[in-house]
């Protein structure tokens, strides 16, 4: 599907095609942020086919404004924040959520104190593979609040950087740092004992069949 | 400085990104070295970390990006004019 003439084009070049007329090659330049545009529709919208009609709109829309993008910012943030506006907009008409506890939740509140292990083995990626592990995961980080929910897929499922995640949340960098702790800290209270749990069970009902 | 566990706790997330002072990093891997409880807290941290970015847990739904690129195409042909064209 993608020419290979416009595959080696940087995000700047294909902004400047496109703008100049070769409007398709819009689809190659979204291509790369699919999944993140999808993931952050996701986190406010909560249902998949929601998050899906939000991302589809966040990409028409960021087509239609493309002359207004500004070189200095990211393409990759200014795609998300056109997406994270739109799944305000959506909610907002819906009013299934009061807008306060959409994105005000003050940083200094709650402490998050970790779960305490006494030994951690690592637990390799290859368990991954299983859905009901993948399943533990998902549900994790659909339990955390939205503003770390936010911060922490793009930190460390997107591997944003800090700046970049400010930037495409309307955030101050602090206000990431903090957010980001948080959300790692709740993660590991949550899911260390569950995935200990998961991980030793399935080797003692290994052993048994071996 | 000797810091006890909840001070570290505060330092695992900018310990984990390299983002503290020389300083701080230094009396946090001191207390790592003695504290068996902070130093699970800090590995099994990094390890929910790593899990949860692995590439198989967040999928998109199936059909999602032929979906999304047969919208596009009906925005491109409408900015074109060709719209009316496509209506059946």
């Amino acid at each position: 599907m993608t020419e290979p003439k416009t595959s080696n084009r940087t995000e700047a070049e294909m902004i400047a095609a496109i703008l100049g007329g070769e409007t398709q090659v819009f689809h190659d330049l979204i291509r790369p942020h699919e999944r993140s545009v999808y993931l952050m529709a996701l986190s406010y919208m909560k249902n998949e086919a929601d998050a899906e009609d939000v991302a589809q709109e966040a990409f028409v829309r960021t087509f239609r404004n493309l002359a207004s993008f500004r070189a200095e910012s990211k393409f990759s943030t200014w795609l998300i924040s056109i997406a994270l506006n739109e799944a305000r907009t959506r909610l907002r008409r819906k009013m299934l959520v009061p807008m306060d506890s959409l994105d005000t939740l003050p940083d200094e509140v709650q402490h998050v104190s970790p779960a305490l292990l006494h030994d951690w083995r690592e637990i390799p990626s290859e368990v991954v593979e299983r859905g009901e592990i993948r399943k533990l995961l998902q549900g994790a980080i659909a339990l955390l609040p939205d503003i770390y929910r936010q911060v922490f897929l793009l930190r460390d499922v997107e591997e944003m950087n800090i700046n970049e995640t400010a930037a495409a949340l309307n955030i101050s960098v602090p206000s990431v740092k903090v957010r980001l702790h948080r959300a790692r800290m709740m993660l590991q209270k949550q899911l260390a004992p569950q995935l200990k749990a998961a991980t030793q069970q399935s080797r003692r009902w290994w052993f048994q069949w071996s | 400085m000797v810091i006890d566990c909840k001070h570290v706790w505060n330092f695992i997330s900018d310990y984990i990104d390299g983002a503290l002072t020389e300083e701080a990093r230094m009396d946090v891997q001191k207390h790592l070295e003695h504290c068996e409880i902070c130093s699970a807290i800090l590995d099994s941290t990094r390890n929910v970390i790593i899990l949860t970015a692995d590439n198989r847990v967040f999928e998109l739904p199936v059909g999602f990006s032929e979906r999304l690129h047969a919208r596009i195409d009906l925005e491109l042909r409408e900015y074109r004019g060709e719209g009316a064209k496509q209506t059946p």
